[in-house]
């Protein structure tokens, strides 16, 4: 008889500890705490180019396209591009290996199979002047992705933060500008 | 037969409980956690400047030095939107406007995966990078 409301008590237990979390949502320490490496971050996503801050957007504006991204939100009041793109991202060493261990094990693991790209492009001038060869404008630009498996489940919340995606994207951004300074 | 009652009694309350625990937030639309006028001190501050789109821009420089992508933005409302993923979807639409000759209001409201946030520690945090990016000291309302 004795073990039954040892039962009972912990179910209860249980029920007050979902109840307590239930209340309080447990938001990470570290969101919305500037940390070191979000200046390291800052260094990775932003430019200055020796032009105006419409020149730099509309420049911009052309490299999203060009990289297929569809435009979503724009604002020059701010200075602000927002956009997306749905790509595939299915990756064959993840299917090897989820085939792989479908054979030993006879479990076949979900492999992800979209991606759902988004990014801002925010412009902000550091000196303006009447001749648009003397303007200096920031850019940057962030880029983060959810990517969904097989089963439409989200596998992927993340910040993009590769080295080399941030150095091809502004050398696109200043052959853009050259592109348009040239009306080519 | 005395145990025999403790046990019902027992399964009765763990069910209960459980029950309440599974059941979602109550008014998820209209749902207003304190009182408005405590959460809205807590999300709001003011900054010394009558300059509602350098706050603006600050604001935006500051959500993308925390990590955001910025979604939306409107300049006639002013108003931004902006998202952090990392492993969470942390979400948080900012509003300034002018108050008076020389003052600007900031307000902040966050979401984290589902749920609203309103814990002070946090906005006072984004409040914090953000009067750091503005060179301005923030007040409360």
């Amino acid at each position: 008889m004795r073990y039954k409301i040892v039962i009972q008590f912990i179910a209860l237990m249980l029920g007050l500890l979902l109840m307590l979390n239930n209340c309080a949502p447990m938001v990470p320490r570290a969101a919305l705490q500037l940390a070191p490496e979000n200046a390291g971050q800052r260094l990775l996503q932003s430019r200055q180019f020796d032009t105006d801050e419409p020149t730099l957007l509309s420049a911009g504006t052309a490299v999203l396209q060009d990289l297929g991204f569809m435009i979503e939100d724009s604002e020059p009041a701010y200075g602000l591009i927002s956009c997306s793109k749905h790509r595939d991202a299915s990756r064959t060493e993840q299917m090897i290996g989820a085939f792989a261990l479908a054979m030993f094990t006879g479990v076949m693991l979900p492999v992800d199979r979209e991606q759902w790209i988004r990014a801002s492009v925010v412009t902000q001038p550091v000196a303006v002047d009447t001749d648009s060869a003397k303007c200096r404008t920031a850019v940057r630009v962030s880029f983060q992705r959810i990517v969904r498996n097989q089963l439409g489940k989200v596998s992927r919340l993340e910040s993009l933060v590769e080295p080399q995606m941030y150095r091809e994207f502004f050398e696109k951004l200043s052959r853009s500008l050259f592109l348009e300074a040239h009306e080519l | 037969m005395k145990t025999k009652r403790l046990v019902v009694l027992w399964s009765i309350a763990a069910l209960l409980l459980l029950i309440c625990a599974c059941a979602p937030a109550a008014r998820p639309v209209l749902e207003a956690g304190d009182s408005e006028v405590k959460l809205r001190s807590i999300q709001s501050r003011v900054f010394d400047t009558p300059d509602e789109n350098r706050t603006m821009r600050a604001v935006i420089a500051t959500l993308q030095d925390l990590g955001f992508v910025i979604d939306k933005a409107n300049s006639s409302l002013g108003i931004v939107s902006a998202t952090r993923l990392s492993g969470y979807v942390l979400k948080m639409t900012v509003s300034v406007r002018t108050r008076g000759e020389t003052q600007v209001l900031v307000r902040a409201n966050a979401q984290y995966n589902l749920q609203a946030i309103e814990d002070p520690e946090l906005y006072q945090r984004f409040f914090v990078a953000l009067s750091q990016s503005m060179f301005l000291a923030a007040h409360h309302m």
